[in-house]
């Protein structure tokens, strides 16, 4: 399903945004929030992750339902699932665009990667 | 103890009634403060002592050594990068303008991912601004555009906005108009008395049309502008106009947008063209406490509110060429100093794999993802819970910052000064720093 991405702020992410390396924010930000219609279209249960990929990168994420999002876009809370999911270009103003961002998702059966694993294959990190 | 009165270190809020209950030196207890702020000032696992990567390891270190190892890193650079700087004081902000001076860095904080484009927008148009407080007690409407105060600003609206009772507002909520623009019904949404859904990316040709309503020019704006009717517009333009003192706030909705700073050039016009009609006042919802702080340090200091490089011998400004991303997009900067706030998780991806190449010295109360491959890591004290300093509030208020415990850690502005003092002594010494 083609769908626009959208990122920002939730109460969860921001109280865990101190501690990044906790469950705690590991559950608030690695979510991926779908309107009902696509919910149900993508077959999608509690418990059920999604994959979410576009030409920058791919993130598995636990899907929720959001009933107050239309059709067609998704939310991801901000962080580094998110980012995975944004491109470098900053319009000439220094800021990348983290919303508004065309992705494709689908249901999928693989795992959530935690922000260790995530960033596992990253410079000094796997060393 | 209670400590009552104190400021929550958490968003441009700056919410000033928090109250903290110390018991042998350690805090138990907070009140008064929202999820986000009672998180923050409660705080979670430090990182406990300073550390250097050694054969790929971080190990331990003291303090000296991983201020001697930041100062070999920054004078070995020809080009580092010093970022971050909104969830500290402005006293070790000063500190960041003259390590970067010294080390010719760009410096450049958090807004530059988040409310960079208003800053820009700000400065290609002005602000009709106002304080928290006089929108407190007198603003009968408020608008939300792109922005979810609900969950990013929880106390906003019980303190300074829609539901709050001040002086000539004291029906508070009753009193008051709502209005939400987003993209998505939002918790905040869900509070307003109007709640308009726009298309994402719209912002710019919704605010288009409101501006030719609002002159008298409706004959020009089409039957739906990018999903939204006419006739929705036309009537929100009829609720912002008929307002005694109409408040626009505006978030991270419009900044990460298509559109970005134009959106907000486009916004600030239509709250100065309402001006012509009714009072209005416009605001951004600056995220991180003192953001605003950096932007006001950087300005008096430099001239520019932001992305400063100062690798020319005076400060130069090109947001889109020095701002941190754009600046690690090109392979440009080839060492960073990162402090209170965590790139490897708020940057782009691809921005991140670069910025793990080069040497990173990080600085901050807690591990996060950048602390995966910082070479240098130096934790302190925690800015405004357990260090003073001055804060400003999201409408450029300058509020003290009390020191509500005592720490073990140094703090931030006390860590600055000993990588200047290292940066002085050990200038020309290292062997392998750039020409002058």
């Amino acid at each position: 399903m083609k769908a626009i991405m959208i990122s920002g702020r939730t109460l969860a992410q921001g109280a865990g945004c101190e501690s990044k390396m906790s469950a705690d924010f590991f559950k608030a930000a690695s979510v991926c929030s779908l309107s009902e219609k696509d919910y149900n279209s993508l077959g999608l249960s509690d418990g059920r992750n999604v994959l979410v990929k576009n030409s920058f990168g791919q993130a598995v994420l636990s899907a929720r339902m959001d009933a107050g999002l239309p059709p067609g876009m998704v939310f991801i809370p901000m962080g580094p699932w998110a980012n995975v999911l944004v491109g470098p270009d900053t319009g000439g103003c220094g800021t990348p665009q983290y919303k508004g961002v065309e992705v494709d998702v689908e249901a999928t059966d693989k795992p959530v990667l935690g922000a260790r694993e995530l960033f596992g294959d990253i410079g000094r990190a796997s060393a | 103890m209670i400590v009552s009165d104190a400021i929550c270190s958490f968003c441009g809020c700056l919410c000033d009634d928090i109250e903290v209950e110390v018991e042998e030196g350690r805090l138990k207890r907070v009140k008064h403060a929202c999820r986000l702020g009672a998180s923050k000032i409660m705080g979670h696992d430090r990182i406990k002592f300073p550390m250097m990567r050694r054969d790929g390891k971080l190990v331990e270190t003291s303090y000296q050594e991983a201020y001697d190892r930041a100062a070999d890193i920054l004078l070995c650079a020809r080009h580092p990068l010093l970022y971050g700087w909104a969830s500290t004081v402005c006293e070790a902000q000063k500190k960041g303008v003259l390590l970067a001076e010294e080390v010719g860095g760009v410096l450049d904080s958090t807004a530059t991912v988040c409310h960079g484009p208003s800053v820009i927008g700000i400065e290609e148009k002005g602000l009709a601004g106002a304080t928290l407080g006089q929108v407190k007690n007198r603003a009968d409407l408020i608008v939300f555009w792109g922005c979810n105060p609900a969950e990013a600003h929880p106390r906003h609206s019980l303190r300074y906005s829609s539901n709050v009772c001040g002086m000539f507002t004291p029906e508070g909520r009753k009193g008051r108009k709502l209005v939400v623009v987003d993209v998505r019904e939002t918790r905040t949404a869900k509070n307003a008395d109007k709640f308009v859904l726009i298309s994402p990316g719209s912002d710019y040709e919704v605010i288009s049309a409101l501006r030719m309503l609002v002159a008298g020019k409706g004959d020009a704006v089409p039957d739906e502008v990018e999903g939204t009717s006419k006739a929705e517009l036309s009537s929100l333009v009829e609720l912002l106009k008929s307002a005694k003192f109409g408040a626009f706030f505006f978030g991270l909705g419009m900044t990460h947008s298509r559109g970005r700073y134009k959106n907000i050039d486009n916004a600030l016009s239509l709250v100065a063209e309402l001006n012509a009609h009714t009072k209005f006042v416009v605001m951004p919802m600056r995220g991180h406490y003192n953001v605003g702080g950096m932007g006001q340090v950087m300005a008096w200091s430099s001239g520019f509110p932001m992305s400063v490089d100062y690798s020319r011998g005076v400060p130069y400004f090109n947001p889109g060429e020095t701002s941190a991303c754009d600046v690690l997009a090109r392979h440009d900067a080839d060492a960073a100093l990162i402090i209170a706030s965590d790139p490897a998780s708020n940057f782009p991806r691809p921005i991140v794999d670069y910025l793990a190449k080069i040497p990173v010295i990080q600085i901050d109360p807690y591990e996060n993802p950048t602390t995966l491959f910082a070479e240098v890591v130096i934790p302190s004290a925690v800015s405004g819970v357990e260090a003073e300093g001055t804060a400003y509030r999201m409408d450029g208020v300058a509020l003290r910052m009390r020191k509500l415990v005592d720490s073990i850690y140094p703090s931030d502005e006390e860590i600055l000064t000993q990588i200047i003092e290292s940066v002085h002594k050990k200038r020309g010494t290292v062997g392998c720093e750039k020409e002058a």
